[in-house]
């Protein structure tokens, strides 16, 4: 322990040092994210964005005279390669905070290790699971799915469609949708009929919407990531299905319109703001932060931005903030992240304390419907 | 016989001073996964590289071994050493019976029936909330203990699994020496032979099977007390032809070709890492290169590369 | 009472009718892929794990030719099948030919390296996302009694079997068709004969890869394609063909659909979840009771 306290306060020693000598020593910030493999629709965008932000801040001068320095890793959204490279970020590039991994499965397995060296790390994974109980060194930028669920709920519960139908995809994603969907469904007196899974790569579900054609339901909710929404709302378009259909903030991006096509129309989804940003009133504390993000984004890489990408800048956002507020070393910067309050960025307002790194409240999702082949949002 | 035991002690000496070459950095954490991934090549080794009998289904014994220590540990309170042999002796017993009706088929039907059974293990890990926590995985597995030590670094880690990794290693150079190791490669090279000359060949191939699926089942126990959360991501097809390729790659039938096999496709990503995207080619392309030139595996084709170097220097013939 | 009962039974019946028609079109894919694997299996002995990426390939030049070269589809589908055969014969020249000592096992590796590599390519080309192509003839849905279909599960039946009758026609009719069933009865007979058994090696993997490719092509409307969905269907169509006893005949049809509609029967009424599970647990009681196949050695045709 001593000799842990001693190398800080070398480290510490040395920055300060050198930031009074002529150039600052850059902060090394980690990144793990599955750039590859069947995750790779979080992990590309995320580490796109979190170059591109950080390039952008080192364009401007950097931080306090500090050149930010980022070390990506690709895990392929494998929890095995997650904990080995967290430990890599750790001791071999002795970063001083971490940003990702990209699932909620992989940011498990790394939490032992981030927790026991002391390093703190932003995940860019929606469990809830990650920050409940609160971990020490542990915060997350993307939006709880329970949040996600709660702002469906609320909809069906005003709308009075109480009996439901949920169909999730039977991997990590999938499965954290469905726990919550089953938890809160009695607080909005919700009944969920008929719950039924597909795989991440199947190519057919008209099986299990037949299933659900048959139980009555006054809405399905799908919980799943492209492609199998896309499949599943043709299929439904095929079947002549005209319950209303609800889906994930997993499919938040025009992808998802350009895959399902004609069979996208009034598909209705939680999301983050980022895929209406446009559509905002400039009274929105976010639009600024959205809007730059957004054109970023397009000019780098001529694409559109979502949501997940915004996970990867908010992370960036909320480290470049805590080192300005004066910390360089894992400690402190842990101590800053969780002092930050009314951080307006991708996914929401953020506010870390004590008991919540988490962060985010429910303002965090709108209701958006597909119309005319864009994301509109629901009044 | 002699000379075996000089190759291990060499070979464990290598392994133990291993450490204190990297002190302690991240790569530790890696020879960590390759002693593990060892002694699952190992493993299936016996069955394909003795018995000559195929499986695709391994990952699913090697994570029953993971999830049975993992339940047993984390819902039912059990203590590891105890839920390490428990989990061992399920899974041998889970593979001894539907071994033979498994191994009465052959060939491809052989590798369908064990790839069934590899994506049947897989899904149930997938759907039984309750039990496995789902595809969201298992976590807080607690880390082995001994006499105060928690193994809960890398370096500790190490020594571990590989203490544990240089027994499979012992073990199985003894049991291909034995009698039943003749046995063996008498059923691979021909069943109707071996049989003639007083081989019960399928009870045989039936214990074998149980065999590689307990040394499995310990290499999942291992793991899951060295990672502290699992998830049924890691134990699903694609890790099964892996650990095939680990086999064929180090060479067929010869136990230190197992390690060489493990330890390269375990340690070729981390070199290929800097390729970004490309690693994937490079890692295919070795693949289908290192077939065409070293057929015989690693473990033939280095000492054949060695003698031609020193053949085309003019050196001396080893052979 | 009755009449509710009458009814719920129609309702049923509606049900099982979807099922069975979902079951089906997506076994006649199951059943092409599968035909791919028994082809080169039996002209070369090599169980090929890149099949499946054959498949892949068929999709995503598909949507090159689409979108890039503003082909019409009828002129997209043989480019993009062209190509992926000339990928097809690239992949046994360069891979499975120099093979120096090739046996089964050394094969399997050689097609699972293969396969990454073709899968790691294409990542490169196409990037990791997922894409979609048109249908060819619109998605208005048909009914068939209580059930629906749409107008590409017709072209995905009709293209399926005017596959099978072709290779039928090959494999019977034709020399080159005739001297490929030689070398899969015997190889070094065949080559004793004068069969150039080398080159009937590559026929194969032309034959099976553009047949891939067709599979790819015609399920990309429907299911969407991206650089590896070729994983699955290769497993599927690998499995198909076992069932099948390795013939690239009927029974690997039969094989192919009999997976299809094991799988959406057990999603549509048992459970959804389980379905690749029940799939697979049936054919391991095939296979335990008929350990030489479902059509057996004797009675099936290995072309």
């Amino acid at each position: 322990m001593n000799c842990r306290v001693i190398s800080y306060l070398f480290v510490a020693v040395t920055i300060m040092f050198s930031t009074t000598a002529l150039a600052a020593a850059p902060i090394k910030i980690g990144g793990l994210f599955a750039v590859t493999g069947p995750a790779a629709f979080l992990g590309e965008p995320e580490r796109n964005t979190a170059n591109m932000v950080v390039d952008e801040i080192n364009k401007a001068g950097g931080v306090k005279g500090h050149k930010l320095e980022l070390v990506v890793y690709d895990t392929a959204g494998d929890a095995t390669k997650a904990v080995q490279l967290t430990t890599k970020l750790i001791k071999d590039d002795k970063v001083v905070a971490i940003i990702g991994p990209s699932t909620t499965g992989e940011t498990m397995a790394v939490i032992p290790v981030a927790e026991k060296l002391q390093v703190p790390l932003i995940s860019c994974s929606a469990g809830s699971k990650i920050t409940d109980p609160v971990k020490k060194w542990i915060f997350k930028t993307a939006q709880n799915d329970s949040l996600a669920v709660g702002r469906i709920y609320e909809y069906l519960q005003k709308s009075k469609q109480t009996n439901v139908a949920i169909l999730s995809v039977s991997d990590g994603f999938g499965a954290s949708g469905r726990e919550q969907l089953k938890a809160q469904a009695a607080k909005y007196g919700i009944k969920i009929v008929s719950d039924d899974t597909y795989g991440p790569k199947d190519t057919d579900m008209t099986v299990q919407l037949t299933k659900i054609r048959g139980s009555h339901v006054q809405a399905i909710i799908c919980w799943g990531t492209n492609p199998g929404p896309a499949v599943i709302a043709k299929n439904a378009r095929q079947l002549d299905i005209k319950t209303p259909i609800f889906m994930s903030h997993g499919v938040s991006s025009k992808k998802f319109i350009e895959l399902a096509g004609e069979a996208a129309e009034g598909i209705k989804i939680p999301s983050g703001k980022v895929v209406v940003a446009d559509q905002l009133s400039n009274s929105d504390h976010q639009k600024k932060s959205l809007m730059s993000f957004v054109k970023d984004y397009q000019k780098h890489y001529k694409t559109e931005g979502d949501h997940f990408g915004g996970h990867a800048w908010d992370a960036v956002m909320l480290i470049k903030n805590a080192v300005e507020k004066g910390a360089d070393s894992p400690q402190s910067i842990r101590d800053n992240l969780e002092k930050t309050r009314g951080f307006a960025g991708i996914g929401g307002t953020f506010n870390y304390s004590p008991q919540d790194h988490a962060g985010l409240g429910k303002d965090a999702f709108v209701l958006v419907e597909v119309k005319n082949k864009d994301w509109v949002v629901v009044k | 016989m002699k000379r075996e035991l000089i190759k291990f002690i060499c070979f464990s000496l290598f392994v133990m001073l291993m450490p204190s070459f990297f002190k302690g950095g991240y790569l530790m954490n890696v020879l960590v996964f390759v002693g593990i991934n060892t002694m699952l090549a190992i493993a299936l080794n016996l069955l394909l590289g003795y018995a000559g009998q195929i499986s695709l289904g391994h990952a699913g014994f090697f994570g029953l071994g993971a999830y049975l220590s993992g339940i047993m540990t984390v819902t039912y309170g059990w203590n590891p050493w105890q839920a390490m042999p428990v989990a061992a002796i399920a899974v041998g017993c889970l593979a001894y019976l539907i071994g033979f009706p498994i191994l009465k088929l052959k060939g491809h039907y052989l590798a369908m029936a064990t790839l069934g059974i590899g994506i049947i293990i897989y899904i149930v890990f997938n759907e039984t909330y309750d039990l496995t926590g789902g595809p969201s995985g298992l976590s807080g597995i607690p880390n082995l203990e001994l006499g105060g030590i928690v193994f809960d670094t890398d370096v500790k880690n190490y020594y571990l699994i590989w203490t544990f990794t240089l027994a499979v290693v012992l073990f199985s150079i003894n049991l291909a020496n034995s009698r039943v190791g003749r046995a063996l490669r008498a059923v691979h090279d021909s069943e109707v032979a071996a049989r003639v000359v007083g081989v019960n060949a399928r009870l045989l191939k039936v214990q074998v099977f149980a065999l590689s699926a307990v040394l499995s089942s310990l290499a999942g126990s291992l793991y899951a007390h060295t990672m502290t959360f699992i998830s049924p991501a890691s134990f699903g097809f694609n890790f099964s032809v892996e650990l095939l390729t680990m086999v064929v790659i180090g060479g067929l039938g010869s136990v230190y070709g197992s390690f060489l096999g493990a330890a390269l496709l375990t340690l070729l990503p981390e070199f290929l890492r800097s390729a970004n995207d490309y690693d994937i080619i490079i890692y295919g392309g070795l693949l289908v290169i290192m077939v065409m030139f070293m057929p015989g595996g690693l473990v033939r084709g280095i000492p054949d590369l060695f003698k031609k170097v020193f053949k085309t220097k003019g050196g001396a013939d080893h052979a | 009472m009755s009449l509710s009962l009458l009814s719920r039974g129609e309702m049923q019946f509606d049900q099982l009718l979807q099922y069975t028609l979902s079951g089906l079109s997506t076994g006649a894919i199951y059943a092409l892929i599968g035909i791919g694997f028994s082809i080169i299996y039996n002209a070369t002995g090599i169980i090929n794990f890149a099949q499946g990426e054959f498949v892949m390939l068929g999709g995503l030049f598909t949507l090159t030719c689409l979108d890039l070269l503003k082909l019409p589809i009828w002129a997209a589908v043989p480019c993009a099948v062209v190509a992926s055969t000339v990928a097809g014969l690239l992949f046994e020249r360069l891979a499975i030919r120099p093979l120096k000592a090739p046996t089964p096992i050394n094969l399997v590796i050689i097609t699972i390296g293969g396969s990454i590599l073709i899968r790691g390519l294409a990542m490169l080309a196409w990037g990791k996302d997922t894409h979609s192509i048109p249908s060819f003839s619109g998605d208005d849905p048909i009914a068939i009694g209580g059930a629906t279909i749409l107008p590409q599960h017709l072209w995905i039946l009709a293209i399926t079997v005017i596959i099978i009758i072709i290779n039928k026609y090959y494999f019977y009719y034709t020399i080159s068709g005739k001297a490929m069933r030689a070398c899969a009865y015997n190889r070094r007979a065949a080559g004793l004969v004068g069969i150039d058994v080398r080159r009937m090696v590559l026929f194969s993997f032309l034959i099976s890869s553009a047949m891939g490719a067709m599979a790819g092509i015609i399920v990309a409307p429907l299911t969407m394609t991206a650089y590896d969905v070729g994983v699955m269907l290769g497993l599927k169509g690998f499995c198909a063909a076992i069932i099948g006893g390795m013939s690239s005949g009927m029974a690997t049809v039969v094989g192919g659909l009999l997976l299809g509609i094991l799988e959406s029967l057990g999603a549509g009424l048992i459970s959804s979840g389980y379905k690749d599970a029940i799939a697979f647990i049936i054919l391991l009681l095939i296979l335990f009771i008929r350990p030489q196949g479902l059509f057996g050695k004797a009675d099936s045709e290995r072309v």
